[in-house]
């Protein structure tokens, strides 16, 4: 897997992907921690779905004027000593980063964790140009090392565990002493082996979480430090974002600070949030540019139904509550972006024409969980099934493209999903044996190809993950085939 | 390559995108009901020790002395220009960063003292503008234990009160630094492991009155 474009359709890498018991047992680990944690810290928040509605307003109230807003970042970054350029696509993109390390004559360089960056397949290209760049998150540098890939938006290395990465670490970090497989054994030498990069490095690449028109401020949210290490000890700093990050006003950053965190990692703030405009003279680097990347995202934006998908944060909460997720794992999607918001927004990326990017809306239970956990109020499942109509609509009239038709007519009507389900659950008697649905006709039936699939359950989704949590064994865990 | 062409390129699809939409309405910014100060100040102190980062609230004689404990048995020090060296207790070797210290010089450091620029209490967060007092962002990066010295009536209840708290200093161009807790990763089997990159302790201290001000 690498950038956009899957390998292979969903159904198929999801089926081997759950015949590995290892991955499947962190993966539920994982998302069972932190899904639990960021329900305490949501509850925390009385005035939680006010929040929600407004984060959603304030990124479509930006989105709505994009254009301006663009213009005005890159007059307000300019008008602060920094320097903007604009991508079409990938290789665009690429090719912006690799010349500015060529006019420095850098040959090595750091990097902060940047989805974007994996997107345009960034370190492969500067490879290519014999320019190494060395990822700095503790999980991307596991990542890096083993020469594997992301399999999670926030914590990338979840599907490897402590004794993998000691050996890892003992093999490629150099280390005189034997390393222990104690996590803070682990990180300390990582630590070590990093400062000295930061320390001497000359230029930095960065994603960025936000950037603010009104002031061409672009802001990096992280935990380690290694991202504060970036963005301030090297000469240069190049940050790359997708033109959907931009904001209006500074004002606009609080709403955003209050839900990331603690969707994110649960936590009520993440340990460290870097902000800058421009370039600072005496404070940080002295050369500074901004990459302001489409590859794509006009595309969604020119779409009414998928437009929404432009809002997104990247916290990963629709990753951790997931069922399809849970069991499949990141790598099966195939794509940097896994998960609920991977399967509506890679296939979207690639304009519904990459034929295995058309297969991941058919990546979801529709159980709606998704929507419940997202803090923009992205209507993840109204998305996927609009999806799956457009991908059957590349595949020429069938049964299963009227069938998606009507349903597309019904939430045209402004039917609120919750109603679907509801009526699919209805709907659905005939089909549940035991429990579970083990063959769907239509809607479904792309994912209960390789997957049986649990009954949409009697209560709400929020009542059905908390006795589904409490209750071992109870719920879809026992649909396993 | 031409970005001048890519970026008209980018323009025009937005707004052929884009034709006829409407811009929402933004619903108001959901406020918290209001608290007392002493309020403030617990929530404040619960969530800087739920990061597990030292706490302690002194009335100003008892700063030097909470400066000493904080640093335990840090004897390099580095402090930014601006900082008071009177709330410096003796015996460290203290470097001011006037002439700008070199990133060496930095590493060579046990700890950095600074203010702060405004505190949220809901979160437990310090945000530095990195004005007098603040130093430069490296500063309070690279040595591995930050002591920042809070004065009281500079803790807000919520992360709005903070944003707006700041508003003036990011419109002058100034960079910001949010610090909630030490350094922290999850990334080993999500086993919290403090102190990664950052400074991997923090120790904070909040002076109850008007007594503690940053020179200039
Ligand atoms: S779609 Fe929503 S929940 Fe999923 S990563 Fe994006 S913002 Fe988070």
């Amino acid at each position: 897997m690498s950038g956009l474009h899957p390998s292979r359709p969903f159904p198929e890498a999801a089926r081997e992907a759950v015949g590995n018991p290892q991955l499947r047992a962190n993966l539920r680990k994982v998302t069972n921690t932190i899904r639990e944690k960021r329900l305490r810290a949501v509850e925390e928040l009385p005035h939680w779905e006010e929040l929600r509605q407004l984060g959603a307003a304030t990124k479509d109230a930006s989105l709505a004027n994009l254009s301006d807003r663009l213009l005005e970042l890159e007059a307000s970054v300019v008008a602060r000593g920094g320097r903007v350029h604009w991508a079409r696509d990938a290789a665009e993109a690429r090719e912006l980063v690799a010349q500015i390390a060529q006019a420095h004559q850098v040959t090595e360089l750091i990097k902060v964790k940047s989805i974007t960056s994996d997107e345009i397949e960034l370190n492969a290209a500067l490879d290519a140009h014999g320019i190494h760049a060395i990822e700095t998150d503790l999980a991307e540098l596991i990542v890096q090392l083993s020469h594997d890939t992301p399999s999670h938006i926030l914590v990338p290395a979840i599907h490897r565990n402590r004794a993998e990465i000691q050996a890892l670490f003992n093999r490629e970090l150099g280390d005189p002493q034997h390393l222990s497989d104690e996590p803070a054994v682990l990180a300390g030498a990582a630590r070590r082996y990093l400062r000295q990069k930061f320390l001497t490095t000359k230029m930095a690449v960065s994603g960025a979480n936000f950037a603010v028109a009104e002031t061409g401020t672009v802001c990096v949210v992280e935990s380690e430090g290694n991202g504060r290490m970036c963005v301030t000890l090297p000469e240069v700093l190049v940050s790359i974002m997708g033109i959907e990050k931009v904001l209006q006003t500074w004002e606009d950053i609080s709403v955003f600070m209050e839900v990331l965190p603690r969707s994110s990692t649960a936590e009520r703030m993440n340990p460290y949030t870097s902000f800058w405009s421009g370039v600072t003279p005496g404070d940080g680097p002295q050369e500074f540019h901004l990459i302001l990347l489409d590859n794509g995202r006009t595309d969604v934006l020119a779409d009414e139904v998928g437009r929404q998908t432009l809002r997104c944060i990247r916290c990963s909460a629709c990753l951790n509550v997931c069922p399809v997720y849970e069991r499949a794992g990141g790598h099966a999607y195939g794509s940097v972006y896994p998960g609920p918001i991977g399967a509506i927004l890679t296939p979207q990326l690639l304009n519904m024409t990459d034929k295995n990017a058309n297969t991941l809306p058919g990546a979801s239970s529709l159980c709606g969980a998704c929507y419940d956990a997202c803090p923009v109020r992205i209507n993840i499942p109204q998305v996927l099934i609009y999806l799956r109509g457009e991908a059957n609509d590349q595949k020429g009239v069938t049964l299963e493209s009227l069938a998606m038709q009507g349903m597309r007519y019904a939430m045209s009507e402004g039917w609120r999903f919750e109603g679907a389900v509801k009526l699919a659950r209805l709907g659905q008697g005939p089909l549940v044996r035991n429990g579970q649905i083990t063959a769907l006709p239509g809607l479904l039936g792309g994912w209960t190809q390789s997957r049986d699939l649990s009954a949409f359950p009697p209560q709400s989704f929020r009542e059905w993950w908390r006795t589904r949590n409490a209750e071992p064994g109870a719920g879809s865990e026992g649909g396993q085939p | 390559m031409s970005t001048a062409e890519a970026r008209l390129e980018v323009l025009t699809r937005i707004n052929r995108a884009k034709e006829g939409a409407q811009t929402p309405e933004r619903p108001p910014y959901p406020r918290a009901a209001a608290q007392t100060r002493e309020e403030v100040l617990h929530t404040f102190q619960d969530r800087i020790e739920d990061y597990r980062a030292g706490f302690v609230r002194v009335a100003p004689p008892g700063l030097l002395e909470a400066v000493r404990t904080a640093l335990g048995g840090a004897r390099r020090v580095v402090v930014p220009g601006g900082l008071d060296a009177v709330w410096l207790p003796d015996g460290l070797d203290v470097r001011r960063d006037e002439p700008f210290l070199t990133h060496a010089e930095l590493d060579g450091a046990d700890a950095v003292v600074t203010g702060c620029a405004v505190a949220v209490a809901t979160t437990g967060t310090i945000i530095l503008d990195h004005g007098p007092g603040q130093g430069r962002r490296v500063l309070t990066l690279v040595p591995d234990l930050h002591v920042c010295i809070i004065r009281a009536d500079q803790i807000v209840p919520d992360v709005l009160d903070g944003v707006q708290a700041v508003a003036a200093a990011v419109r002058a161009g100034r960079p910001l630094t949010w610090i909630s807790g030490g350094s922290a990763t999850s990334d080993i089997e999500l086993v919290r492991v403090e102190g990664v990159h950052g400074p991997r302790r923090l120790q904070v201290i909040v002076v109850d009155g008007p007594a503690w001000r940053g020179r200039g």
